[in-house]
């Protein structure tokens, strides 16, 4: 049985939707009848026709946001249609730096909760269902929202990226509805002056075949370097665990877990890394799971495909070697 | 400038964490710990309250049974004082709930800035700032990966997917700050004899005026229907490093048709 209306926050970069987009719009269209896209932006029109082709057969449009951050727009927008009688069953945003503004705001505008970390959603008598793991993806929990009032539609949900894989559906353009957000006064008072690129020469970490991560292990930050070199050999992108990201060594956006990024590569390569479950949760998905830690003990070694009880100081400048003989 | 920062004492994450069967709520009993992602918050209110001039760093904190252990490590790093809500009504409370409790706590110190972490290390909802935001009527800028306040004015290099946005807010504001923003600094042991006597003002919900429902079984509008165990992912061959392991990489790199 499927729910009727579902909202999907669609997020896009240089005019082309977010991987996270696809995902949601593909869900939302197997657990509702009628998937709505709610987007922004100058440009929403030239990539419309991609979230129909994802499943939306509408796409609300809030236009350019004048340098506003999208979360309080989005939210004053969204609950001025809600409030107008235009309320859809569940609404499903990314768990995304904006994703997870928009749901916040608009949470605890219209007072409903919120159910986050989401890695699966379904349909149970009529009520949309979520899935979360929880300790670092030792155990599934289904929740679902109860009560009188939390109850009621809309039901919110944040949803992990690499949830779901992105399938197009087919769909036609969809109607492009104009929506104006009205006014959220002193809350929408952060204006971005700028935005930086940051430059990136190899593929992007939750997108990338390959994943090299390096962790505590390596003992100082200039060891990341190692991580890097064998990541470019490999046409793969680096990323870390939290305790180096925490330590400084490498920014927050090479992070991978619970805080950072979630990957599902077709090989992880985890070098001087133990596995705490912050950083599992990010990285269980993987297709391939290569580790390389001297602690024969170390929780990564229990998920791992290819495990390798030893130095990475050792092993991971051989594996370099190697492969650029072969280069 | 007078600066609130959301703490959260959660168990230690070194040890494992259990679901209570009966209610499905997490086990929360035993000490609590500071969480390692507020004490970025800690430091860079500190730094920025120093930095203005002065005026006090205040912890807000919900937590069960009275505990304080983890404001008083924030205390002993050099916070004025606390704020804890503790109140059996509110366990289970629900990432909403939680906002609306701190918030009206958060009200009372009239703080220019409130800053917390992106999101805590045992619940990881990563709503609860930007609920708080809401429900105060402050605007918000969240994932900060540096921050300077001036001229009446915050200014945040807040993470992107594609690098980061240079963004400016008029005080008063909520700020999220991102894990190694600043490097927390360690308590000294005067720090640590100072935090003992810092005021740390204990409440209720109804101290504060807020009634989130709590009380009842479900009463925070979400529940559990179901709780099974993982597929666990088998572990593969483990080999021990004798100089050729590097070799048996490649081989599987190979076999996996990837180089």
């Amino acid at each position: 049985m499927a729910i009727n209306k579902v909202w999907v926050l669609a997020e896009a970069f240089e005019g082309k939707p977010l991987s996270i987009t696809q995902e949601l719009l593909t869900k939302a269209r197997e657990l509702g009848s009628e998937v709505s896209a709610w987007a922004w932006g100058d440009d929403v029109a030239s990539y419309a026709g991609e979230l129909g082709s994802y499943g939306a057969t509408k796409v609300y449009s809030l236009g350019d946001l004048g340098g506003a951050l999208p979360g309080v727009p989005l939210a004053a927008a969204m609950a001025a249609q809600i409030e107008g009688g235009n309320a859809p069953d569940a609404i499903v945003f990314g768990t995304t730096y904006d994703g997870r503004d928009a749901a916040g705001r608009l949470s605890a505008k219209i007072d409903r909760g919120v159910l986050s970390n989401v890695v699966d959603l379904s349909v149970e008598d009529g009520s949309p269902i979520a899935h979360h793991t929880v300790f670092g993806g030792a155990q599934v929990v289904k929740s679902r929202f109860s009560g009188s009032g939390q109850g009621q539609p809309p039901n919110i949900f944040v949803v992990r990226p690499k949830s779901f894989a992105a399938e197009p559906g087919g769909g036609g353009a969809p109607e492009v509805v104009e929506v104006e957000s009205p006014d959220p006064g002193a809350t929408n008072a952060a204006r971005i002056l700028q935005r930086h690129v940051e430059e990136r020469t190899g593929p992007k970490l939750d997108e990338a075949a390959i994943v090299v991560s390096g962790g505590r292990g390596l003992g100082e930050a200039s060891k990341y370097e190692m991580i890097e070199e064998l990541a470019k050999l490999l046409r793969a992108a680096p990323g870390a665990s939290r305790a180096i990201v925490d330590a400084g060594w490498v920014p927050y956006s090479h992070q991978v877990g619970q805080t950072g990024k979630t990957v599902k590569p077709t090989v992880y390569i985890a070098c001087g890394i133990s596995g705490a479950t912050q950083h599992m949760v990010g990285m269980k998905g993987s297709k391939n799971i290569v580790a390389i830690n001297k602690d024969r003990e170390a929780p990564i070694f229990s998920i791992a495909d290819l495990g390798v009880v030893g130095d990475v100081h050792k092993v991971v400048p051989r594996l370099i070697e190697a492969l650029r003989a072969r280069s | 400038m007078n600066v609130v920062v959301c703490v959260k004492q959660i168990p230690d994450p070194a040890t494992p964490g259990k679901l209570d069967p009966a209610s499905h709520t997490l086990v929360r009993e035993g000490k609590l710990i500071l969480d390692d992602s507020d004490a970025y918050g800690v430091e860079m209110a500190l730094q920025l309250a120093d930095k203005a001039g002065g005026g006090e760093v205040t912890l807000v904190s919900m937590a069960p049974n009275d505990e304080v252990s983890g404001l008083r490590t924030a205390l002993a790093m050099g916070a004025d004082k606390a704020i804890l809500i503790s109140d059996d009504t509110l366990k289970g409370a629900d990432a909403l709930a939680t906002a609306k409790v701190l918030a009206a706590a958060i009200r009372r110190a009239q703080p220019d800035l409130v800053i917390a972490a992106t999101e805590s290390t045992d619940g990881y909802t990563g709503t609860t700032p930007v609920q708080i935001a809401e429900l105060l009527g402050l605007p918000s800028v969240t994932f900060a990966k540096h921050v300077e306040v001036g001229d009446g004015k915050v200014r945040v290099q807040r993470q992107t997917e594609a690098g980061y946005d240079e963004v400016e807010c008029p005080l008063p504001v909520l700020v999220t700050v991102t894990a190694g923003v600043v490097e927390p600094r360690y308590p000294s042991f005067k720090g640590i004899m100072a935090a003992k006597g810092k005021p740390v003002d204990q409440l209720k919900a109804a101290d504060l005026g807020v009634d989130v429902g709590g009380g009842e079984p479900r009463a925070f509008g979400q529940e559990i229907t179901e709780v099974a165990e993982a597929e666990e992912r088998q572990a593969g061959e483990i080999i021990e490093d004798e100089g050729d392991a590097h070799e048996r990489i490649v081989a599987f790199l190979e076999q996996l048709k990837v180089i």
